[in-house]
């Protein structure tokens, strides 16, 4: 645990949307080589993997040996000792699946506060805005074990002020009271609102659309994230949802997000013109699923994600079960440097997963 | 105004003897984030300051708290 990780250090320390192809691929390739040989040497599972596909030590970005993300499921991996544990994600499994595990030290769980606030408030700005949460507060009651969904609200917590949950914990109903209090006292103030996407749409966006209520937050910021999953089963797009969330709330931002337990602090933030995209501390690589290959702009494959917090398990290259398309890279308008993309589902045999799934709507 | 002592005690629901510099965030069951966001709020409406999103990334030890205030001419 002590050799110097120089570059990591370097590409967690520079600024999210600055790195160009060229800086990006000496930088950020240089901090996976560093991981790669960390975690070869601090885990022998890691290690005994890497023998077997005898690649020898990675060149760039592309050549990092990358492991299936559900290995996380099948065995404990980790770098660190067992009394060096400080904390134990677990992925949102349902009744019947495992869940991941994913074991963190306090420098990897520090290295992911850091990187979620330099992403978030390149977005939303460091001033800490009035917060509503679409959900309800029984997601973070229970103090000593919360959901997936209880964790991603709390992590963004942070970036709020004068938190209000807009849901009731009864029946996930709309709690008007608080949002009308909430509404006058922050009136023609841009704010903050955060949920999952599921959540959002099915007890906010519509529910405000069945009543017939329209709210006012104009220059307003919502992210969402958790996966499409559910809203796909009921045909909803990202565009339908930008426009039903405009026009009902007044949230002119709406910025999804993509990313998962076993990368927490690489999130890739769609953008005002509707693109994901990759911090400089880490990259998507698109994969063709017949030869492995990396694929270019345009072609549609299986998504890899490279990120260089990952310290204290040997997660910094994963190969996801989702499939995704290049969409640009250090051209987007929006001017962040790096790749773009989307993500257009799941593998097909891929277990069914994603954060907001895990509320079960009962029969409307 | 309280002293940042009691309005860790308060916050946190731990003994004012126990609020120590060397105290860190995450290292004792009742500093974990929901009483970070707590001691966020209590801090702000007893030293009446606005926290930025990174101060509250960057208080991980109450020195490291009294090191923030102090940005915001806060003495505590």
């Amino acid at each position: 645990m002590s050799e110097a990780l120089e570059a990591r250090d370097a590409v967690l320390a520079t600024p999210p949307f600055a790195l160009n192809a060229a800086e990006k691929g000496r930088l950020l390739g240089a901090a996976l080589a560093e991981l790669t040989a960390h975690h070869a040497a601090h885990c022998a599972p890691y290690a005994g993997i890497l023998a077997a596909q005898d690649g020898g030590p990675p060149i760039g970005i592309t050549q990092v040996p990358f492991l299936p993300v559900r290995l996380f499921k099948e065995l404990d991996l980790r770098s660190i000792p067992a009394d060096a544990v400080f904390k134990t994600l677990t992925s949102s499994g349902t009744t019947g699946q495992v869940p991941s595990r994913i074991y963190l030290d306090q420098a990897t769980a520090q290295a992911q506060s850091r990187a979620l606030a330099a992403i978030t408030t390149d977005f939303i700005g460091k001033d800490r805005r009035p917060m509503l949460i679409i959900d309800h507060p029984g997601v973070v009651r229970d103090r000593t074990s919360f959901s997936a969904r209880g964790a991603g609200i709390l992590g963004m917590m942070t970036y709020g002020r004068a938190h209000t949950y807009a849901l009731n914990d009864e029946d996930m109903g709309l709690n008007l009271p608080a949002i009308t209090e909430f509404a006058e006292k922050h009136a023609g103030k841009p704010i903050f609102a955060f949920g999952f996407t599921f959540m959002v749409w099915k007890y906010f966006l519509s529910a405000l659309e069945r009543a017939g209520i329209t709210l006012d937050f104009p220059g307003s910021v919502l992210i969402h994230s958790g996966g499409w999953k559910k809203l796909e089963d009921e045909a909803v797009s990202n565009e339908q949802f930008k426009a039903v969330a405009q026009a009902r709330a007044g949230f002119d931002h709406v910025h999804n997000f993509y990313g998962m337990v076993e990368q927490v602090g690489s999130v890739f933030m769609e953008c005002d013109h509707g693109r994901l995209h990759a911090p400089g501390f880490a990259d998507v690589i698109i994969r063709d699923p017949l030869d492995w290959k990396p694929l270019g702009l345009g072609q549609e494959g299986i998504i890899q994600v490279v990120s260089a917090i990952p310290l204290s398990y040997p997660g910094h290259s994963l190969l996801t079960e989702d499939r995704g398309v290049l969409t640009g890279e250090d051209d987007c308008p929006c001017g962040r440097m790096g790749k773009t993309f989307r993500v257009l589902g799941r593998i097909p045999a891929a277990e069914m997963r994603g954060c907001s799934d895990t509320h079960t709507a009962r029969a409307a | 105004m309280k002293s940042l002592a009691e309005v860790f005690a308060e916050s946190l629901m731990i003994d004012a003897a126990s609020v120590v510099d060397s105290l860190a965030y995450q290292s004792i069951k009742e500093w974990d984030s929901v009483a970070h966001m707590v001691l966020v709020t209590a801090l702000e409406d007893n030293f009446d300051i606005m926290l930025d999103a990174d101060d509250i990334v960057a208080m991980s030890s109450v020195a490291k708290v009294r090191e923030i205030l102090a940005k915001y001419d806060v003495a505590a």
